[in-house]
């Protein structure tokens, strides 16, 4: 029996349940399907970092936001259209960023009054008219899913267990998503379990003919797929893009790329993708601990290998002695720091932007590294390409500022062409570069070239060209140990000039009407959300400026030039002011910051609504 | 790069031979060498010279690594490729080049503190994995380039200028703590015995996996005379036990030698008064490493009476490196995968015209 259909241009749906209920899971697949449908997307997971926390507790609550759209999106939204609350402190812990007049789909047989009670709740907010505002729809999904599962042989707790593929079900129905996709993806992940694989799909299947039989739901919704760029794509989560941009810059290198690493979240899952492709030379080194990991990185490097560490904020602490001599040895290394709450252990799960200055200057002694930072999931492949590509360059280690974000959020990807992508082959020294006084000739370990300011990068097996390098300060050129002042004088300034000197894409700004007063300036993932903001803003007839660094150090050649077109520049950062401390002091530029640190993303409204009181005050 | 060939060295057969005879001299770089007058570096150093030539390996495929002290100076002297890292992590770094470079012999020299103290971690986690280096660790029972302070192998009540009132800190065996931590060579030898010192290096360059050489080196400046009971000819052979593969376990002088207890411990008795068919014959390929760990801890840590010189232990086991690069090799030549376009594409795509 059909239903009345509406079209909707977006929508924001959020999966709410308990860390054991198979949120990220249900959004993953609700993600897929969307992708391969043609939608544009953008999601965010937020969950605790206690795998599995007390159960029905708020501490335990894990949900998963998803924004589809048909056209393209920045931001996976800011408040839901769709709650789906799967026990009361689901929805506790979520009502908050709902508005009224948004559907609510509960999981009725979760609100006894011993779950009520765990999160405060007197009575039940289903039916103590608290909720009247917004559009409720109490499902018993437990048990509605046991019934559905009667004859299976299984048990009850794993019938039960399957209700995240009901609620799957039933939105993938109100949402008019495809289902094939889903049924292929269960029988991958239950093929060694027939019974509970049937049991699924059945819980799957029973979840969208309740849709089509409940007269509860009255509507069904569509969203046309949005219109993009011509090409073959796929949906990528940004630890994932990150991941394949280093194999691809590996293969662009012809260097067999080496991680050296420790297991810290959000970082972690980049080790495991690599440990994968070991068929296309990818070798991966769990060490003892964060030290270690660089350490056998450098050894690696050394070796004539594309090394790279993969850590979070406490593991680049651990890192920097280590990032130091690196950068004394001035040998290739790509460090990754997939950003999280801190200090110190802070919120591991939960993103932030708050290692950029440590990024910046987080080392003993005058020891630059250069930054990049990919602005959204899928940019990861090309900013991993991008820090290899100065890395090997430039002989030296390249910070890839990622975030928890990034590293967990998804998106669309159109694919390259592997052909297409930037060419990194280098040259490994191999014969004297230096004649003596007397006409014999030698290898200075340190000679440098004359437009990179690099050395040359002297693999051990190289019949003569044997030398010794080290932490102690180098004489310039020769290499061997130097203490004498001038020396070291130099030697700082020539490391400092060579990162100083590495050529950057320019700063590019989006101002559409060319007459905007108020730049607003950012780097990493608040692209999106500084993005949706800026069409906010513009949609309302204002106008306004966005720029977004992808390296941090150096800036691009023409940031100054750009600062200065504006009356004033705003720097939203999920920190206390990173940015805006550099851009004030290497330009004097008297930047607004604004600031929060709540390890979620920014939202696009709040923003837009920062950026017209600046516009509206010049 | 040149034909690899087998020269009786196992854990070397990756690595190229030299296209001629090298000597010491190839060895010695135009570096002035900066230890104290009288260090015991300077013997060590002069022994791994005249030993390297029979490694018979290219020079340019031999790398010294080193971390922090007055020992990880060493690089700087040896003609070959080399590096001088950061305080204690050195195991860490050689590992990262060994298992990517097999054609490599990787070689590490560090010291008490750097090895024990601040990168104990890195030395224990290198024994267990078994990757193929030769770690070389002079013990001279102190900090010398910090100026003397105690060291963990420093004997408790050591007065030092950190400890004017004696340390508290009770002190490490090297070789108990390498048994216990899995390693499959552990040998101790003596900066002043050239001839057992190049012995052991043969030894461990023979040995494929990690070896641990513990070097009794002399601070003449800040702990002078720390080992000298088994130097000096008057005590030396009635303190020192030799282990030697197939021989019975006695001091030098041959008159107490090694037997196992009542209790199951090991005990050094007169050998006169047992008879020497029932002294210990040492054996370092024997699987089990109890007897290895009862002989590292015959010795006083105070007096020195009852050290063991020689390898308490060499027994084959699958070195990291070579297991590593098995699967990588395993998966090279399996089924499927193998090309990026295809990873990047992944199994759920669309197209868009």
């Amino acid at each position: 029996m059909g239903k009345q259909v509406v079209q909707l241009d977006r929508v924001i749906i959020r999966f709410a349940g308990d860390s054991g209920d198979g949120m990220q899971l249900t959004g993953d697949q609700f993600t897929s399907r969307t992708a391969s449908f043609g939608n544009d997307l953008s999601t965010l997971p937020d969950f605790p970092a206690e795998i599995r926390a007390p159960a029905g507790t708020l501490p335990g609550v894990s949900a998963f936001q998803l924004h589809f759209a048909n056209h393209d999106i920045m931001t996976p939204g800011d408040a839901p259209n769709v709650l789906v609350a799967m026990n009361p402190a689901a929805l506790k812990a979520n009502l908050k960023d709902v508005p009224r007049g948004a559907d609510i789909i509960v999981n009725t047989d979760e609100f006894t009054s011993r779950n009520l009670t765990k999160v405060g709740y007197d009575a039940s907010p289903v039916e103590d008219g608290s909720l009247d505002s917004y559009k409720v729809h109490p499902i018993p999904l437990t048990s509605l899913t046991v019934e559905a599962l009667k004859g299976f042989a299984i048990t009850k707790k794993e019938a039960e267990r399957a209700k995240n593929m009901f609620a799957l079900g039933l939105l993938s129905w109100l949402y008019h998503r495809p289902t094939e996709g889903t049924v292929d993806f269960l029988r991958q992940k239950f093929a060694k379990k027939p019974e509970i694989l049937a049991a699924n799909i059945a819980a799957f299947e029973a979840g969208w003919s309740y849709g089509e039989t409940t007269e509860d739901f009255s509507v069904q919704y569509e969203v046309k797929p949005a219109a993009m760029l011509p090409g073959r794509y796929r949906n990528i989560h940004g630890n994932l893009a990150l991941s394949y941009g280093l194999v691809a810059a590996s293969t662009r290198a012809e260097l067999p790329l080496f991680l050296g690493t420790y297991p810290i979240t959000p970082a972690t899952d980049i080790l495991h993708e690599l440990s994968k492709h070991k068929k296309l030379g990818v070798m991966t080194y769990q060490a003892e601990d964060e030290i270690a990991g660089i350490g056998s990185a450098i050894g690696a490097s050394y070796g004539g290998m594309l090394a790279v560490t993969t850590t979070s904020g406490p593991g680049v602490a651990l890192k920097s002695e280590a990032i130091g001599l690196a950068v004394s040895l001035e040998l290739p290394l790509v460090i990754v720091d997939v950003q999280r709450g801190g200090p110190s252990t802070g919120l591991p799960t939960k993103t932030e932007q708050a290692d950029l200055l440590q990024a910046m200057f987080g080392r003993n002694g005058e020891a630059p590294v250069p930054i990049v930072a990919p602005r959204s999931p899928a940019d990861c492949f090309d900013a991993a390409i991008e820090a290899a590509r100065i890395a090997t360059t430039y002989r030296t280690p390249v910070f890839l500022l990622s975030d928890g974000y990034l590293a967990n959020g998804s998106e669309p990807w159109r694919i390259p062409d592997v052909d297409s992508l930037p060419d990194l082959r280098v040259e490994f020294a191999s014969e004297h570069n230096h004649t003596n006084a007397d006409g014999t000739t030698a290898f200075w370990p340190f000679k440098r070239d004359p437009e990179t300011l690099a050395r040359p990068w002297a693999v051990p097996g190289t019949k003569g060209l044997e030398h010794r390098i080290g932490g102690i300060e180098k004489a310039d050129g020769i290499g061997n140990i130097s203490y004498d002042p001038e020396n070291h004088d130099r030697m700082v300034r020539l490391r400092a000039a060579k990162v100083e000197g590495i050529k950057v894409d320019d700063l590019e700004v989006d101002d559409p009407s060319g007459e905007a007063t108020v730049l607003v300036l950012g780097w990493g993932s608040t692209y999106g959300p500084i993005g949706a903001a800026a069409r906010i803003v513009r949609s309302e007839g204002i106008q306004v400026a966005q720029a977004h660094l992808r390296h941090l150090n150096p800036f691009p050649a023409n940031t100054a030039e750009v600062l200065r077109r504006y009356d004033k520049v705003v720097i939203p950062e999920m920190n206390l002011g990173q940015l805006s401390m550099l851009i004030r002091a290497r330009f004097l530029v008297d930047a607004i910051g604004y600031n929060q640190v709540r390890g979620l993303p920014f939202k696009a409204d709040e923003l837009a609504g920062v950026i017209k009181d600046v516009v509206a005050s010049v | 790069m040149s034909e690899t060939v087998n020269l009786g060295f196992p854990s070397l057969r990756l690595v190229p031979k030299a296209d001629e005879k090298q000597s010491a001299k190839d060895f010695k770089t135009d570096q002035e060498v900066r230890w104290c007058p009288g260090c015991g570096d300077y013997a060590i150093l002069a022994g791994v010279q005249a030993f390297m030539p029979e490694l018979g390996v290219a020079k340019e495929n031999i790398v010294w690594v080193s971390g922090i002290g007055c020992s990880s100076r060493f690089p700087y002297y040896m003609n070959t490729f080399g590096m001088h890292s950061i305080h204690g992590r050195a195991p860490a770094i050689a590992s990262g080049l060994a298992v990517t470079r097999p054609d490599l012999s990787v070689w590490v020299v560090t010291g008490d503190g750097d090895a024990l103290s601040i990168g104990g971690n890195h030395l224990i986690h290198a024994l267990r994995r078994n990757v193929n280096l030769k770690i070389l660790l002079f013990n001279n029972r102190i900090y010398g380039l910090t100026k003397g302070q105690y060291s963990p192998t420093s004997e408790q009540g050591k007065v030092t200028k950190s400890t004017p009132m004696g340390s508290l800190d009770f002190p490490f065996n090297p070789v108990s703590l390498a048994i216990g931590a899995e390693a499959s060579f552990v040998a101790r030898t003596i900066d002043s015995d050239r001839k057992h010192l190049i012995e052991t290096l043969r030894a461990a360059a023979a040995h494929e996996g990690t070896a641990l050489i513990e070097i009794y080196q002399n601070c003449d400046i800040f702990n002078d005379g720390a080992w000298e009971p088994l130097k000096d000819a008057e005590h030396r052979d009635s303190m020192t036990l030799r282990l030697e593969h197939g021989k019975p376990i006695t001091l030098i002088d041959g008159s107490r030698g090694v037997v196992r207890g009542a209790d199951g411990g090991l005990e050094v008795v007169d050998v006169e008064s047992v008879g020497i068919e029932n002294i210990l014959v040492h054996d370092a390929s024997r699987e089990d490493p109890t007897i290895a760990f009862g002989l590292s801890r015959l010795s006083d840590p105070t007096t020195l009476a009852n050290t063991p010189i020689g390898i308490f232990r060499d027994v084959p086991r699958t070195t990291y490196d070579s297991a590593f690069q098995t699967q990588l090799a395993a998966a090279k030549a399996g089924p499927g995968g193998g090309d990026l376009q295809s990873l990047l594409e992944g199994n759920d795509t669309w197209d868009i015209a």
